[in-house]
């Protein structure tokens, strides 16, 4: 619970799921689509009636948000996907790494950096240490070097397990880095974002790292080099604000949050109820602003395909 | 001064506009309109006009002083179509090698469902990316509110600029107390945490210079503040121009590249 009070607390508007294998909803700013029907009833019956089915989920298992089917962890496998409904669950940096680049060539960047406190905002060390501790991350994003299908690229993975992806000085830092040393090396870049947008507890220098990461993405762009972004859920403010609407390619996989403002504060603002699927993945598309949806198992190879149509040559036939 | 007391002026309906600096301290201007894709966003004003002798392009976000202007205006919260439109007209300036100075002052980009269906993220991402690209010199002043993404969309520049009691966040304090407390009447607390003000801007090297106001606010000697922007822009826009274009794009990238700490 604690745990949870950290997170409910540091996190920016998005809802929080499978922790330490206890299903627990959190209403925030822009809850995921199918999690709706849960926010309208009365908040009382809500909170007893998870803590009910909280009780029935056994170690090991988890409730699918979305098909409500009660799942053996193991039955998700390496993509973690619901067997029954194929609903997408969200993947941390680790696994997509493994998803993604070819087995064994992943060479990661700036391991060891970690955040300081810039503005001494109360608790902020306290909240890293702990979340480090939980999930054997230092911050929220994971850079390196790798080949997919052979071909060689720069690869940024971001995690919504650690402070719900948010924006801070070491995510900007190590994607700037990324992108220097692509630029450098003549390399492409892919980017798989997940954030709830800026890291409130970085104030200014969380907004900084908006227009860092997008002032680097420029020099690399100018070079002549390929970025690609692949939105995952969610991508949301300062996130889809910046680097996530910056790639030359835009992909998504289906179903996936990607807004700028919080569904909440929209609806304040409007005083109506969004539709379902409002800020999806297909919601962008028809609009314009990403260029397909991507099933998760066709994501490596689209990739590939994708450094292949620009010409980056295998590794070692360069 | 509490934060949040300088929140409060910074907000001020009678606080001066964008337009009320442009027309006091530029000759000549001449407003132009539209993003050329959708419509023209009255949220954001922008056109060519006369600094002493130079030619410069200017552009600013817009509040009302009354609530016909304020519904005219937005409440100075821009659509991505304003924001497409200020790249218009800063890309426009590139190619006539005139100067930009932006005046910022908004709560935020909006928050709506036309703004959503039409890329209010995507706008203000190509903001960022061709700002830093800019073959002109570019300075932004934040005049009362600097609303987040919706501010930073305009300030992406080699000087940047704020009035006394002007104030620049990554959120208003409310949406911060919301949702880091949950409880947005905790905004004053969050004002005082957040450092949000020109003087804590200042310090966090975020801004270059922070422009007097008199007692109360710039609304009290509007003329006071607007003659030392005037003058600044002159000073400071002779130095700009004079660095060749490598030199000022490299301190450009340089001045948003070493925003950032941590430990490794």
């Amino acid at each position: 619970m604690k745990l949870l009070n950290n997170i409910r607390s540091g996190i920016d508007k998005i809802s929080v799921e499978n922790l330490k294998g206890k299903v627990t909803a959190i209403k925030d700013a822009i809850p995921v689509p199918e999690k709706k029907e849960k926010k309208e009833k009365p908040k009382k019956a809500e909170k007893s009636a998870d803590k009910d089915k909280k009780e029935e989920i056994p170690d090991g298992f988890i409730k699918c948000p979305s098909c409500s089917a009660v799942i053996d962890k193991k039955d998700l496998g390496a993509l973690k996907i619901c067997p029954k409904c194929a609903k997408l669950f969200r993947m941390n940096a680790k696994d997509r790494v493994k998803a993604i680049a070819d087995k064994g060539s992943f060479d990661e960047f700036d391991i060891n950096m970690e955040s300081v406190n810039p503005l001494d905002f109360p608790d902020y060390e306290v909240k890293i240490k702990s979340l480090q501790e939980k999930t054997g991350l230092k911050d929220a994003v994971k850079t390196g070097r790798c080949t997919i299908g052979g071909r060689p690229c720069v690869l940024g993975v971001m995690d919504s397990g650690f402070m719900m992806g948010s924006l801070g000085s070491v995510v900007g830092e190590k994607l700037t880095r990324a992108f220097e040393y692509a630029t450098e090396n003549k390399l492409p870049v892919i980017i798989f974002t997940c954030s709830g947008g800026a890291r409130m507890q970085e104030g200014i220098i969380s907004l900084m790292q908006m227009a860092k990461v997008s002032a680097a993405a420029a020099k690399h762009s100018d070079a002549g080099l390929l970025y690609v972004t692949v939105l995952t859920d969610p991508t949301t403010g300062g996130v889809t604000a910046s680097y996530a609407m910056l790639g030359d390619i835009i992909l998504s996989e289906p179903k996936t949050l990607i807004g700028f403002a919080g569904r909440r504060v929209i609806e304040g603002t409007i005083k109506q109820k969004l539709p379902d699927d409002f800020q999806t993945s297909e919601f962008l598309l028809e609009h314009g602003f990403i260029d397909a949806i991507v099933e998760r198992e066709s994501l490596p190879g689209v990739l590939a395909d994708i450094l292949k149509l620009h010409n980056v040559e295998k590794a070692g036939e360069a | 001064m509490p934060a949040y007391d300088k929140v409060k002026i910074a907000r001020k309906v009678s606080r001066p506009t964008a337009l009320d600096y442009i027309n006091h301290i530029f000759d000549d201007f001449i407003e132009l309109h539209g993003d050329r894709g959708f419509r023209d966003d009255s949220a954001i004003v922008g056109g060519i006009a006369m600094l002493g002798d130079t030619p410069v392009t200017v552009i600013g976000v817009q509040k009302g002083k009354t609530m016909e202007e304020n519904i005219k205006r937005n409440f100075g919260q821009p659509h991505p179509e304003g924001y497409r439109k200020t790249l218009r007209l800063m890309k426009q300036a590139e190619k006539f090698r005139r100067p930009i100075i932006n005046f910022i002052n908004t709560s935020g980009a909006y928050p709506g469902v036309g703004a959503e269906e039409r890329g209010q993220g995507e706008a203000i991402a190509r903001n960022l990316m061709e700002m830093i690209d800019l073959r002109v010199p570019t300075i932004s002043i934040v005049i009362g509110e600097g609303g987040s993404g919706g501010a930073l969309a305009l300030a992406v520049t080699d000087r940047v600029w704020m009035l006394e009691n002007s104030v620049y966040a990554v959120l208003s304090p409310e949406g911060f107390a919301s949702i880091l407390w949950k409880d947005a009447k905790r905004a004053k607390e969050a004002a005082d945490v957040m450092k949000i003000t020109a003087e804590d801007l200042y310090d966090l090297g975020v801004v270059e210079k922070v422009i007097k106001e008199v007692d109360g606010g710039a609304q009290n000697d509007f003329g006071f503040t607007a003659n030392l922007i005037k003058s600044k822009l002159e000073t400071e826009l002779a130095e700009l121009t004079a660095k060749d274009t490598d030199t000022l794009l490299s301190e450009r990238y340089d001045r948003f590249r070493r925003f950032g700490e941590f430990k490794e």
